[in-house]
């Protein structure tokens, strides 16, 4: 019973790492990718080791200057809409929750289904009437199209989770509403703010498709920026390699640090029966 | 572009159970005194995301490019849609690729809940190695998904040969091109359904099993009769998730074929993007973006009344 027991355990660590292969095995050959020579890369069959590494696919690009840019426009784009979004998502999921107002939910819902492309004529003919392109101004505003919800979202969740009680007894003691929420509400709900700013922060860092429409020369977001690379430098696998890993390593360093947290935001809702 | 789970979810979940217990607690307090709270972010979400919906229906009863002259239209531009052969195509690439991108996860992702809900070692960390391309920037891992699809020099063609498969050419051949960037699609969302199918098997009480071990159940009848009714609601919450992201999905398709070889894989948001912004035909694009948005709300709405028929098996009260 014993071994029988010991095989099925070897069995399902066995599955497991076949699940977790294609995972791995990704990230393990984007590394290798970027740290051969063109040579190597070229080579058939493919090596995964190399014999040289090729440490300048990444040095070239950090010593390229447009880089430093291009990685400031995502740090500005990526913290101001995700501030603005806490800002004001924070008190509205506050609110909501307070108020019962299920129907402003679905306003929100409405805009997680749509497309985000959808957004982006009038916001493009917008932004050019008020001659705001050029500018990272139009970036942010986009932005907030995806961490404004996604920050609403989870605060509702939490703050309907948080007990009324100690708000109660703070407005027996004559505290009015806004020192309720700011000295009551605010430093339980903690946990959920952090989950929120997570979020809002790899899917704005993530996102694309505004930067493409919306960026000039001058004020790409890196995503656009790696993609732009590949137009130019379509056979030169290392360095592109690089810059992808450079940009896709803070998400996935805080996808590592932050595990519990991604997940419990991903599901809310969805697991609140666990 | 897949993103927020989390507001889906919610309510999709939103058990009418919870409310009906929460609703007597808000009596405690004037509701309008909350308004304040409210009002920023109503001011934002009305000219950020609301002002754009009612403005796209507005250009799209223009005829109207950027730079030139508008007039207004009428239906003209929904006419012209219906004849648009290659909007006709993009809808059929669409639908596709969304039945595609949602089976194919799904099965994996349930597949992998089941094996992740079980005592396996180092569970915690493979789980975590599971989960990282779902947050990975989709456009680096495109980049590198094309460096991997390439004929001659692409890692997958190696693969196959391997196991004596002869060499395909993935992405650039019409035929091929959608399976293959729904490999793409799969490996990086099959987490997402993974976490939500997991969170229903940890609702799951014992007791059933218990019985079904007593009455001599084997582990397919345990799985058929106990475990897939229970998470049947889970599994339609990642089935409507996954269905809007895949109707929606623009960054690894546009990164990886730009719609190409030819149009073998425009879907209608790439097409979308082609007629607004490199066409600058910012009237019809946006009667493409009221037809697209139209069929994204429809086929959600469709899901949700699914997802209202399957039964609730009410693990709260269970578990």
């Amino acid at each position: 019973m014993n071994v029988r027991r010991t095989l099925d355990t070897l069995g399902m660590l066995f599955v497991a790492l076949v699940l977790a292969s294609p995972a791995v095995l990704f990230f393990i050959w984007m590394l290798s990718l970027s740290l051969k020579f063109e040579v190597d890369n070229a080579a058939y069959p493919p090596i995964l080791i190399p014999e040289r590494f090729a440490w300048k696919n990444y040095t070239g690009v950090f010593e390229s200057n447009r880089f430093g840019l291009f990685f400031l426009n995502s740090v500005i784009v990526t913290g101001a809409a995700t501030g603005l979004a806490l800002l004001i998502g924070v008190p509205a999921g506050y609110g909501i929750a307070r108020m019962r107002a299920t129907k402003a939910a679905v306003v929100v819902l409405i805009a997680r289904m749509t497309p985000g492309l959808s957004y982006l004529i009038p916001l493009f003919l917008l932004f050019q009437w008020l001659g705001l392109m050029g500018t990272l101004l139009p970036q942010v505003i986009a932005h907030l199209v995806i961490t404004v919800p996604i920050v609403i979202w989870i605060m509702i969740g939490y703050f309907e989770t948080t007990p009324l009680e100690l708000e109660e007894a703070a407005v027996i003691d004559g505290a009015n509403r806004w020192h309720v929420f700011r000295h009551v509400a605010l430093p339980i709900a903690k946990p959920g703010i952090t989950v929120a700013f997570i979020l809002a922060v790899i899917f704005s860092w993530n996102n694309f498709v505004f930067g493409v429409v919306l960026a000039g020369r001058e004020t790409r977001t890196l995503p656009v920026a790696v993609y732009n690379m590949l137009s130019f430098e379509q056979l030169s696998w290392g360095p592109l390699a690089a810059a992808a890993l450079i940009v896709t390593f803070p998400v996935l360093v805080l996808t590592i640090i932050a595990q519990r947290q991604i997940i419990a935001g991903l599901t809310a809702g969805a697991v609140k029966g666990g | 572009m897949a993103m927020q789970d989390g507001p889906i979810a919610a309510i999709v979940e939103q058990h009418p159970k919870n409310v009906a217990e929460a609703a007597p607690v808000a009596g405690a307090r004037p509701r309008s005194t909350y308004w304040p709270f409210v009002i920023p972010a109503v001011a934002v979400v009305g000219s950020v995301i609301v002002f754009p919906w009612g403005f796209t229906v507005w250009m799209s009863l223009h005829e109207w490019t950027v730079g030139g002259a508008r007039r207004f239209s009428g239906l003209s531009n929904y006419a012209r849609l219906a004849s648009d052969e290659r909007f006709i195509a993009s809808v059929g690439h669409t639908l596709v690729y969304t039945f595609l991108a949602v089976v194919l996860p799904l099965i994996f992702g349930t597949l992998a809940a089941l094996i992740f809900n079980a005592r396996v070692p180092f569970r915690g960390v493979l789980r975590g190695l599971f989960v990282m391309p779902m947050m990975a920037t989709p456009v680096a891992i495109a980049l590198v998904w094309t460096m991997m699809f390439h004929p001659q020099l692409g890692v997958l063609n190696y693969l196959l040969s391997l196991i004596g498969i002869p060499p395909q050419s993935w992405v650039f051949n019409p035929a091929t091109v959608i399976p293959s960037l729904v490999l793409v699609e799969t490996w990086q969302w099959t987490p997402l359904v993974m976490l939500i199918v997991l969170g229903g098997l940890a609702a799951i009480p014992t007791e059933p099993y218990e019985s079904a071990a007593i009455d001599g159940a084997n582990a397919f009848q345990r799985f058929r009769y106990i475990t897939l009714p229970m998470v049947a609601p889970f599994l339609m919450v990642a089935v409507i998730i996954r269905t809007i992201d895949a109707l929606k999905s623009f960054d690894i398709i546009y990164a990886i074929t730009q719609g190409g070889p030819g149009t073998a894989s425009e879907t209608i948001n790439l097409y979308l993007y082609s007629v607004a912004f490199a066409y600058y035909d910012v009237g019809y694009g946006s009667a493409i973006a009221v037809v697209f948005f139209v069929l994204v709300i429809a086929l959600s709405l469709l899901m949700l009344h699914l997802r209202q028929r399957t039964k609730w098996i009410d693990v709260q009260g269970g578990a």
